[in-house]
């Protein structure tokens, strides 16, 4: 049988690399998606084009009965899920003392609460198969601190202590927790930044460029791999050496 | 379900779900302290109960839970209520 893969926010940017990736790894590959289904189903399709199997998932991650639903269709239409890619995330940028409650809110329930939500749901059945891995996509912003970023960076540095703690609950059963914490990367969150605020950055990075999704997505890969079976709780940080 | 047939599936569940010794299982045997049953292993417990027996223990009932026994009693308190 097939071991199967759920990717939360897949539908484009670093989590429709890290489907492409574990597509190609082998995995049957859930497609999470919050509303773009168009792309969501454009990422199945290429999957489906190289042999893979694939299936597009619509859902609010932030949403337990959502999330619920989730789980529940991938593990009828693919089977249980073995290794959950907690990526969905959103930015709501603002300097603290104009950010709104709702800002808030959203950043951290999309980005942190999706993170507890998807892994107790995905822990049901990696328990009773004693094994599964759990790889939750942070940010060198949870780690650095970002201004105009309290809230993301309060959710991403939220995921770290979650990993840690979860990897330390579960270790006994076979499953590992583990993030990555990307820096910048080429997608449309970091596109909206402009020009000027991405060459910027550029010079801060020792390998002089942002980064590409699939960069991240192989770490995915290798996390997900027999190979990583003896790393847990810990995070990789993926930023071409950038000193923040 | 009658009392013995519950405490027979209990059983089961812990031989098959927990991989408890079955010639260690008794009623009076405690899960944290003759079986060996980590705080994790309590939580499996809980859901194999509520998988199986189609009933739901909220964690304040579930601190009752001490041994095989109060176990089985639980369950059969679920169904029968």
């Amino acid at each position: 049988m097939t071991d199967v893969a759920l990717v939360t926010g897949a539908s484009r940017g670093i989590g429709r690399a890290i489907a492409l990736h574990l597509a190609a790894d082998g995995f049957a590959v859930a497609v999470n998606y919050a509303s773009n289904s168009a792309k969501a189903d454009e990422v199945v399709s290429k999957i489906e084009e190289h042999g893979g199997s694939a299936l597009a998932v619509q859902a609010d991650v932030s949403d337990a009965d959502a999330v619920a639903a989730m789980f529940e269709m991938v593990s009828n239409e693919l089977g249980s899920v073995s290794v959950l890619v907690n990526n969905a995330g959103i930015t709501d940028d603002g300097l603290l003392l104009r950010m709104t409650s709702d800002q808030w809110d959203n950043v951290v329930n999309t980005n942190l609460g999706s993170v507890f939500l998807c892994t107790k749901a995905a822990l049901r059945s990696m328990l009773r198969a004693k094994s599964g891995r759990i790889i939750n996509i942070s940010s060198v912003s949870g780690i650095s601190g970002n201004p105009g970023q309290s809230n993301y960076a309060a959710a991403k540095a939220g995921i770290i202590g979650f990993t840690k703690s979860v990897a330390k609950e579960v270790g006994s059963r076979g499953i590992t927790v583990n993030a990555i914490a990307p820096g910048f990367i080429q997608t449309d969150m970091t596109a909206a930044l402009g020009d000027n605020v991405t060459d910027a950055v550029a010079e801060q990075i020792a390998l002089g460029r942002l980064g590409l999704p699939g960069e991240v997505a192989s770490i995915v890969g290798y996390l997900a791999s027999d190979g990583a079976s003896y790393i847990t709780g810990q995070t990789i940080v993926v930023d071409g050496g950038l000193a923040l | 379900m009658e009392r013995a047939e519950i405490e027979s599936k209990l059983n089961e569940l812990l031989v098959e779900e927990l991989g408890l010794d079955a010639d260690k299982i008794t009623a009076e045997a405690r899960f944290e302290e003759d079986l060996e049953v980590d705080s994790l292993g309590v939580v499996e417990l809980l859901m194999a109960l509520e998988d199986n027996f189609g009933v739901q223990i909220p964690d304040e009932e579930a601190e009752s839970i001490g041994t095989v026994g109060q176990a089985v009693d639980l369950v059969v308190a679920k169904l029968a209520g």
